[in-house]
């Protein structure tokens, strides 16, 4: 094992004073109740729980747990919206779709700073990526509410009807954003879940929804854990599920649907794999390797959590990637200067360090970036694990979390085969400066996304989604629209 | 012996915007802000690179250098004074023994376009008037016709002449095109024996920027992993502001780390700057931000 002390040679000095964004101009109430038909509605069980700041586990607010019963208010007040929404022009649909998306955009600030506050991700990320990639969502679906003609030239979209729509902890906004956006502007009606940790910033929006005067009833967002969300999938008057979260979950809810008219999207896990050829240009690949598996603590679906790197070059990106995860700073969310935040919860925390158990004890050699961590909240450093195959356990499953599994290779036929040697297929990366070989591995690579000199890049226009186990369907793009209609 | 400039690594320049874009979001507050400022302050190399530069006008600056304002307490001078070849005796003279050091442009500055026996005489001539840093520029044309053995022998030959004078190679990486370009001067200047490597003249636009420093960061990172031993970094020529200049310490704090946090590794090749840093300082001791006019333009 290489010692600390050589990973120390470029060690920084200069230590920069805390730069916290200010919380003062946030407004965040005690106590949330559900968004069923235009109102805040007291759960019909009167159960409410806590919602924590991961980075010292104290309470935020307190949250409504709907039951059942709420769900089947939700979904009532959604088919009744229906019938109206349905039939509005696209252009006047469309007009409240930017009004969302400016009323995002307006609050952008508030919302950065409670995305950061309930989910623990650098407040450079909230700020920089997931709200203003949340409004760029509302604003591109709401140009094409009123051109689905053209999306689907001759064949006459229409709306499936009453969406469930449950979404995950990792990305809470713009999660609701992917899902409510082209679901509105094809003109169905929403009950929307948000995760049982991250609610916040999603009833944040349920307030700027009301704003917008969005007729009642179009958008319900109800909060729980996942019985609340098998009551949305199983609740008869549901037309589609859309759901991103754990392929278990997902396995569970195809299940649960199976033979009944319900339509369905899934956005599940991944094993993103990095692949890194001695033509790369290195320096800005080690950047590519920290971004694809460090990004939001790597609590995402598509994180380049497999590293394969050539073997002729394998010593110099190890060498350079360790130094590199001695610089980043990790600590309060939200705090300007911090790269890696909080775990997003005790219990993501347990199965990531028991994952990292697990690799130790299958003997792959672990390196961890020598920083210090706060005692109080959910943290884990930085995490390599080298020496490892694709026969570990750590290298197959979805661990969700900072630690990356590095391999290295020989051909470009071996690194093909391994890549795709996963039942996921969500994403991969290519770094060479060869074009010919980018083209000839986003070919092969059996992943919904490919990027090529570059990791964890999102747009929204751009489609979203995986290939086998890794789900189905598209998010983004015109891609993004088809899920949600349904041709005569 | 000239290094091998076929497998030098290759750079991004998306990825390297990104990096830069990362450096520059860094938020930098309260103390870390004021050790910032006055490491900044101790590491400039006051310039006057001009036509008209007369005695005068070159003791008045080196005053500046000795005194950057006498009102603040606690702040260090500058590094150097940096002046044409014909201006070093009047520096040295200025100077006299503040510690602060007289760095000359040498070797047909900026052009470089003469001949090496010309260029010789021109270092000879600012390290005998008592140059302590000498700064030369690179043949940019023979660099670029792809003469590299040129170019290297040249800085071999300057150094040479140098004695004990440090040299600081300018690569004028505003002629070079190519981030791949200004690693592989970078490269022929560091192992032909530059002390420090420099980025611009001042005189062609654009001058430093922030990739190019990088990339130059990037070759003297490698050069210590590999040997050991410790180059030095010049950005010159567009780093005015005080907020410019921390977003190059940061750079400099995440690349290369403690050991290069001080002038003996690092200079900004500057000269508003050093009022714009002084407007800082007092505004932090003061909490008002004063008018221009009451820093002294030298």
């Amino acid at each position: 094992m290489q010692k600390k002390s050589e990973n120390k040679m470029f060690k920084a000095s200069w230590a920069y004073d805390e730069a916290p964004e200010s919380t003062n101009h946030i407004q965040l109430k005690n106590k949330y109740d559900l968004y069923i038909d235009g109102k805040f509605t007291k759960p019909v069980k009167g159960q409410y729980f806590d919602t924590i700041d991961p980075s010292t586990n104290e309470k935020i607010a307190s949250v409504a747990e709907a039951t059942s019963e709420d769900i089947d208010k939700a979904v009532e007040a959604a088919k009744k919206a229906f019938v109206g929404w349905s039939k509005l022009s696209g252009k006047e649909r469309g007009k409240y779709i930017f009004r969302i998306a400016r009323l995002i955009q307006e609050r952008a600030r508030e919302f950065a700073v409670i995305e950061s506050l309930d989910g623990g991700k650098p407040i450079r990320e909230s700020r920089d990526i997931d709200i203003p990639l949340a409004a760029n969502h509302f604003f591109y679906y709401a140009g094409w509410a009123d051109k689905l003609t053209y999306a689907f030239p001759n064949r006459s979209p229409k709306p499936i009807g009453v969406v469930g729509q449950i979404i995950p902890w990792n990305f809470p906004l713009l999660m609701a954003a992917w899902k409510l956006a082209p679901a509105l502007a094809t003109g169905n009606t929403i009950v929307l879940k948000p995760a049982e940790t991250t609610p916040l910033t999603a009833l944040k929006l349920a307030e700027i929804i009301q704003e917008s005067g969005l007729p009642k009833g179009v958008v319900n967002i109800v909060t729980g854990a996942g019985e609340t969300g098998a009551a949305i999938v199983n609740h008869p008057n549901i037309d589609k599920i859309a759901f991103t979260g754990s392929t278990n979950v997902g396995k569970y809810i195809q299940k649960a649907i199976a033979g009944t008219h319900k339509k369905l999207t899934l956005e599940l896990g991944g094993k993103g794999a990095n692949i890194i050829f001695d033509d790369a240009a290195i320096d800005q690949a080690v950047e590519g390797i920290i971004n694809a598996i460090f990004f939001n603590q790597g609590h995402v679906c598509c994180a380049g959590s497999r590293l394969f790197v050539q073997e002729s070059v394998a010593k110099l990106v190890i060498d350079k990637l360790k130094n590199r995860m001695e610089t980043l700073i990790v600590g309060n969310p939200l705090d300007k200067n911090t790269d890696i935040g909080a775990i997003n919860s005790k219990k993501q925390l347990q199965t990531i360090e028991n994952y990292i158990k697990i690799g130790l004890n299958e003997g792959g050699e672990i390196y961890q970036a020598d920083c210090k961590l706060p005692i109080k909240g959910n943290w884990c450093a930085p995490t390599l694990f080298l020496n490892v195959s694709q026969s570990h356990r750590i290298v197959q499953e979805e661990i969700f979390g900072p630690v990356l599994a590095i391999q290295t290779f020989r051909t470009i036929d071996e690194v093909i085969e391994k890549a795709n040697n996963t039942p996921y297929g969500l994403s991969a990366g290519v770094w060479t400066q060869n074009g010919a070989k980018i083209f000839h591995l986003t070919q092969k690579l059996k992943a919904g996304v490919v990027w090529a000199n570059t990791f964890n890049k999102f747009d929204a226009t751009s489609p979203f989604g995986g290939t086998k186990e890794s789900g189905f369907g598209r998010e983004g793009g015109l891609h993004g629209l088809k899920p949600y209609v349904k041709f005569d | 012996m000239i290094p091998n400039l076929d497998n030098l690594p290759v750079y991004d320049t998306a990825g390297v915007n990104e990096r830069i874009a990362r450096f520059c979001s860094r938020s930098i507050k309260s103390n870390s802000k004021l050790e910032g400022l006055r490491l900044a302050l101790s590491m400039v190399d006051l310039t006057t690179l001009e036509g008209k530069d007369t005695t005068g006008k070159v003791q008045q600056i080196c005053y500046k250098a000795m005194h950057p304002h006498d009102t603040l307490k606690n702040i260090p001078t500058v590094a150097a004074v940096c002046v044409y070849p014909a201006q070093v005796a009047n520096a040295v003279k200025a100077l006299k023994d503040s510690g602060i050091q007289v760095a000359s442009v040498a070797t047909a500055f900026p052009s470089g376009q003469s001949s090496l026996e010309v260029k010789l005489l021109d270092t000879k001539f600012a390290v005998d008037q008592g140059a302590n840093e000498i700064d030369m520029v690179i043949s940019r044309g023979q660099f670029l016709a792809g003469n590299y053995q040129y170019v290297f022998d040249e800085i071999v030959a300057v150094k040479k002449v140098c004695g004990q004078a440090h040299l600081k190679v300018i690569l004028e990486t505003g002629e070079l095109d190519t981030l791949d370009n200004v690693r592989k001067a970078s490269e022929l200047a560091i192992y032909a024996g530059a002390d420090f490597i420099k980025t611009s003249t001042g005189k062609i636009q654009p001058a430093a920027t922030m990739q190019v420093t990088y990339v130059m960061l990037d070759a003297i990172k490698d050069y210590y992993i590999k040997t050991g031993k410790m180059i030095g970094m010049k950005p010159a020529g567009g780093i005015s502001t005080s907020k410019i200049a921390l977003q190059y310490l940061v750079m400099l704090n995440e690349v290369l780390g403690e050991k290069w946090m001080n002038k003996n590794y690092f200079r900004f090749g500057a000269s508003s700057l050093v009022n714009d840093i002084l407007m800082q300082l007092v505004k932090a001791e003061t909490g008002i931000y004063q008018s221009s006019n009451y820093f002294s333009k030298d």
